[in-house]
């Protein structure tokens, strides 16, 4: 194998194991945290970073092919879809009344007027 | 001009993704790239509704790597945070003043919010948008301030 080839391949290797350990702890993240708003951070790990290194890695792995064009616009639109449908879940939370939670050291008055929040209405009836 | 230019880009598109190149497939491939110009066409003529895309293509991009780095920054950050022996979680739900003029600006930067592991634009009024944190600190409005700065300057009529 030359040399090139051997860069390539441990780079592509390189993104997909980590990729994979940023999915795993994205699932171990779910589990540990306490409730929905920090689970849904956890999961946003697996979303974003591990999402895209494992295209990088599969890209490398196809090299110059219709595959790696077809794995590129597969991430764009995972990119603008992802965050859209964690917004819409979070939003979906918070219209329903569900509050996040604050640390004991953070007062919910400091910067956040919950009473400012929308109120909890289930829309579109 | 541009009916002929959408219909080559969606041509373009459809050899793409299809990657059989014989003459029968391909023809099929051209023929519908043109019907669905023309539907759009028509469709036009009804809704009138023309979607402008105000951003500069060059700040986009320069945007976009920017964001890259920012999301492995943070992943580090969260990954930390959950494999951490002591769960240590600030929750914290705060507004975020966003000064984009076009809707699609806006859209950018609530979806770069939330892409970045760690924070989650969560509801939207007016010219801020409510952040949820999981673990917050005094910094993240001054880093939210930041990033709101660099996706009003890829807008285009932007000074």
């Amino acid at each position: 194998m030359d040399i090139p080839a051997l860069i390539i391949e441990i780079l592509s290797w390189a993104s997909i194991v980590t990729g994979s350990f940023l999915m795993v702890v994205s699932g171990i993240g779910m589990l540990r945290f306490p409730d929905f708003w920090s689970r849904t951070h956890a999961a946003s790990v697996g979303d974003s970073g591990g999402m895209i290194l494992l295209i990088l890695g599969m890209c490398l792995q196809s090299g110059l092919t219709l595959i790696t064009v077809k794995l590129i616009i597969m991430g764009i639109f995972l990119i603008i879809t992802g965050p859209t449908a964690t917004h819409a879940v979070a939003n979906a939370a918070l219209v329903t009344g569900w509050r996040p939670k604050t640390a004991e050291d953070l007062e919910p008055e400091q910067g956040v007027p919950y009473s400012d929040l929308p109120e909890p209405t289930v829309r579109g009836q | 001009m541009r009916t002929i230019l959408s219909a080559l880009a969606l041509f373009g598109l459809w050899l793409l993704m299809s990657g059989i190149y014989k003459p029968l497939v391909v023809g099929l491939g051209a023929a519908s790239a043109v019907f669905a110009v023309y539907m759009v066409r028509r469709m036009d003529r009804v809704d009138q509704d023309h979607l402008k895309i105000p951003l500069n293509p060059f700040h986009f991009i320069a945007y976009g790597i920017w964001l890259l780095w920012e999301v492995v920054k943070s992943n580090v950050t969260v990954t930390k945070l959950i494999l951490a022996p002591h769960l240590n979680l600030r929750q914290h739900l705060f507004r975020v003043p966003n000064t984009q003029k076009s809707e699609l600006a806006e859209v950018i930067f609530a979806n770069s919010i939330t892409l970045t592991p760690g924070t989650i634009t969560v509801e939207t009024e007016g010219d801020a948008f409510w952040v949820h944190a999981v673990s917050y600190d005094e910094g993240d409005h001054e880093a939210l301030a930041d990033m709101d700065r660099r996706v009003t300057s890829i807008e285009t009529g932007a000074a």
